[in-house]
């Protein structure tokens, strides 16, 4: 389908309805352009066309484009996401800090842009994470312990990502990109993709995760070039979290990494990515769009890395402590539950137990991590090829020779030619 | 091969002083930079922050953000414009943060970088170094601690090194810096903290050449980067049961400075070779054949090596057994001298 067939909503003037709900967060660390430009602080204010259906304080504001229908249980359920994600998340920096891993990679600040995404998600569909999607996989049914292998040096990701709908971790920054507009050119090649009448709910989509410095990879570029020239139905979904490791997006990008879109023509949307609701009725319509056949689209969900690039990363070095205090007021999971208190939509018995369900996650967690058991020394030679290697098969059994040497005493000096 | 003449500079007056490999590199850049305006640093992280390694650790403070650029993130446009910046009398020297990060700006090395002098027969010269902290051994997720360095080795137009000690360090990343050609330098990232003395009037080797760092008579180990520290302890720890091993750091990978292995070879029959990077048609390789080719009627065992696997890097709680170690080298030591 061509550019012309988007369905993008017409929008009012999105300035004078934001100015008067959206609630400026902290003043005092508002940075000044030339703050930003100098790279000592990042933009806290995601600008007119941020999308936002909770207010920072939890008020329900409506927006004319991207209404939600949700159900109470359906709030209380992300609410209750975002909690037990967060509290793996933090357990995964306290077993680092043990050195029970050998490094963990915070999503703090993430959690509603990840469970906004995620929900939006249906089971047939196909999600593409970098590293740090603790919350998507969390979505795809995938659990938190299956995540520690990575960073325990274990495994490089043990979910199946044909099973769960989410490929594994991609740590080179963007590649993941064009792998998923392949992915669903797939989709489309395989006529998965705007089905309507007999069975429109067997349409799928993709959904690619990278974060504002990934925006500057040619990997992300050829995705979205091959994405608008085969219209496939993949949404682009950049967390901007305004940090790539100590630079700040102002060194990746000129203009709102969203309007970017429009050079490869195809729909931008800037969310508010600590507005969980916000984020789920933006992204739930990019996937419909793309299911439709109307892909591919772009959101910039506006968030924040509230911890330091990774646990080996020590953030003081580069930026300044009152911006994340800005950014706490704004905290994504502290919004819902004013939301839910002040609409009377949970009861402090509802917090209570999601509280000991985190507890019990946490718990389960730390369990599972450190009686993991160690790979075996055959894991290194295994599924190298799909049809056993002569080379690498004749390495391990050097190895393994080499290593029933030691434990029969003494080296073992016959082995052939390594 | 004639053995390598010594350099000498007297452009420092600093005293003797104990240093890092990572102190050697920021001291060397910090030279570079002072010397010249022309030299840039260019990477990911590595103004403010001063690199995740802390290499780059002053500079931007220091030189400032014209000279020190964190760039966008995208290692071809690091390197493609680091290419454009040559052209045009600069002398940039870029940071990959990690080994396994190269692979985007490899059609820029492959495709412009080593053949722009020849293309041009000689009228562009692009003096530009690659900075990449390689190898393995540091607990890390993927990607983080590959040896791609027999990838570069392969293509023409490259000089590819790789420094084992602060020293080397120091001497090495300034003369590739004064090189005309373009320069991969890789840093052995597990080693960056070992320490060693600097004296900064001390002469030094030449750029391509390798150095005897252990004289020995029953078997000669060639090797380099951070595998160095790991063969000097397995020849002393060879001593015990009486071997004598002589170890070569080759410090040039392309181009070789095969002389001292040969010369050694001729003396002890055998040879060990010994990289962390997979076997299959590597820079050992490469070394086998040739000491094979030149030091036939001198052999008395084949030329053996110990390498990682032909396998990607394992994760990390399998590195142990992936990387060659002291008892690999032993093994392999006593192999040579069983045959
Ligand atoms: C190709 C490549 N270059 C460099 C790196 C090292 N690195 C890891 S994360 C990162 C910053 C990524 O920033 P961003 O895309 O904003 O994602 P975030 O980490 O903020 O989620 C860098 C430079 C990498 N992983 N891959
Ligand atoms: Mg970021």
């Amino acid at each position: 389908m061509s550019p012309e067939h988007w369905t993008r909503p017409s929008r009012p003037d999105d300035r004078d309805r934001l100015a008067d709900t959206a609630v400026p967060a902290a003043t005092s660390a508002t940075p000044t352009r030339e703050q930003v430009i100098a790279g000592l602080r990042a933009t806290s204010e995601g600008g007119a066309d941020l999308v936002q259906l909770l207010t920072p304080e939890g008020q329900r504001v409506s927006h004319p484009d991207f209404d939600i229908d949700i159900t109470d249980e359906q709030l209380r359920g992300m609410y209750r996401d975002m909690v037990l994600v967060r509290r793996a998340d933090r357990e995964g920096n306290a077993l680092q800090r043990q050195g029970q891993l050998g490094i963990w990679v915070p999503l703090l600040g993430q959690e509603a842009a990840q469970i906004g995404a995620g929900r939006a998600m249906r089971p047939q569909d196909m999600a593409f994470p970098s590293y740090r999607e603790h919350g998507v996989a969390w979505c795809r049914g995938i659990d938190p312990t299956e995540l520690l292998g990575i960073f325990r040096g274990t495994d490089h990701g043990s979910w199946d990502p044909n099973e769960t709908g989410m490929s594994l971790y991609t740590i080179v920054i963007g590649n993941q990109c064009v792998n998923a507009t392949g992915y669903a050119m797939g989709q489309k090649f395989e006529g998965k993709v705007g089905n309507s009448g007999d069975d429109p709910a067997s349409n799928e989509a993709t959904m690619v995760f990278f974060g504002d410095g990934a925006t500057s990879q040619g990997d992300v570029h050829e995705g979205m070039v091959w994405a608008s020239v085969y219209d496939a139905p993949v949404v682009f979904f950049c967390q901007n979290n305004q940090w790539a490791i100590s630079e700040p997006t102002e060194r990746q990008s000129r203009v709102p990494l969203y309007e970017r879109a429009k050079g490869y023509g195809f729909p931008g949307i800037r969310v508010d990515g600590n507005d969980v609701l916000a984020t789920l009725a933006v992204s739930q319509w990019a996937m419909n769009e793309a299911r439709q056949g109307n892909g591919p689209l772009l959101i910039e969900a506006f968030t924040y890395r509230m911890d330091a690039h990774t646990t080996s990363d020590d953030a003081t070095r580069y930026r300044l402590d009152d911006e994340l205090e800005a950014w706490k007021l704004k905290d994504p999971i502290e919004r819902l539950r004013a939301h839910l208190l002040r609409e009377e939509l949970a009861d402090q018995e509802f917090f209570d137990r999601v509280d000991s369900e985190a507890d019990e996650l946490a718990a389960r967690f730390r369990e599972f991590c450190v009686n993991m058991p160690e790979p075996p020394p055959e894991r290194m030679f295994s599924a190298v090829y799909a049809e056993e290697s002569p080379v690498v098969a004749a390495q391990r059994e050097d190895y393994l020779n080499y290593l029933a040497g030691f434990a029969d005493s003494g080296h073992d000096t016959e082995g052939s030619v390594r | 091969m004639a053995a390598p003449t010594m350099e000498s500079t007297g452009s420092s007056t600093t005293p003797t002083q104990t240093i890092t490999i990572a102190k050697g590199l920021n001291n060397a850049l910090r030279n570079a930079m002072e010397r010249d305006p022309k030299v840039l640093v260019m990477g990911e992280d590595v103004g403010k922050l001063g690199g995740v390694f802390r290499v780059t650790d002053g500079l931007q403070k220091d030189f400032g953000e014209h000279r020190v650029l964190d760039t966008p993130l995208a290692e071809s446009g690091i390197i493609g414009t680091a290419i454009g910046l040559a052209m045009r009398g600069f002398r940039p020297v870029c940071e990959i943060q990690f080994d396994g990060f190269i692979f985007p700006g490899f059609d820029q090395i492959v495709s412009q970088l080593s053949k722009m002098h020849y293309r041009s027969q000689g009228k562009v010269k692009v003096p530009l170094v690659i900075r990449v902290p390689f190898g393995g051994g540091i607990g890390a997720v993927e990607h983080h601690s590959e040896s791609p360095e027999s990838l570069f080795a392969h293509v023409a137009g490259l000089k590819v090194v790789s420094c084992s000690n602060p020293v080397d360090a120091y001497w090495m990343l300034q003369q590739a810096i004064d090189s005309d050609d373009p320069v991969l330098f890789f840093e052995p990232k597990r080693r960056y903290w070992e320490k060693a003395e600097l004296d900064p009037t001390a002469e030094h080797l030449p750029l391509v050449s390798s150095a005897v760092l252990r004289t020995g008579s029953d078997v000669t180990v060639a090797t380099y980067g951070p595998m160095v520290k790991t063969c000097m302890d397995a020849a002393t720890a060879a001593e015990e049961d009486g071997n004598d091993v002589e170890v070569v750091d080759l410090r040039s990978l392309s181009p070789l400075d095969l002389g001292p292995v040969a010369e050694s070879v001729r003396r002890t029959g055998r040879l060990v070779v010994v990289s962390e990077s997979p076997p299959e048609s590597s820079v050992t390789s490469e070394v086998a054949t040739r000491i094979q080719q030149e030091c036939f009627y001198s052999l008395e065992a084949p030329v053996l090596r110990v390498n990682g696997f032909d396998t990607p890097y394992p994760p990390s709680k399998l590195e142990e057994g992936y990387l060659p170690d002291l008892d690999r080298v032993l093994d392999a030591v006593d192999r040579s001298l069983a045959y």
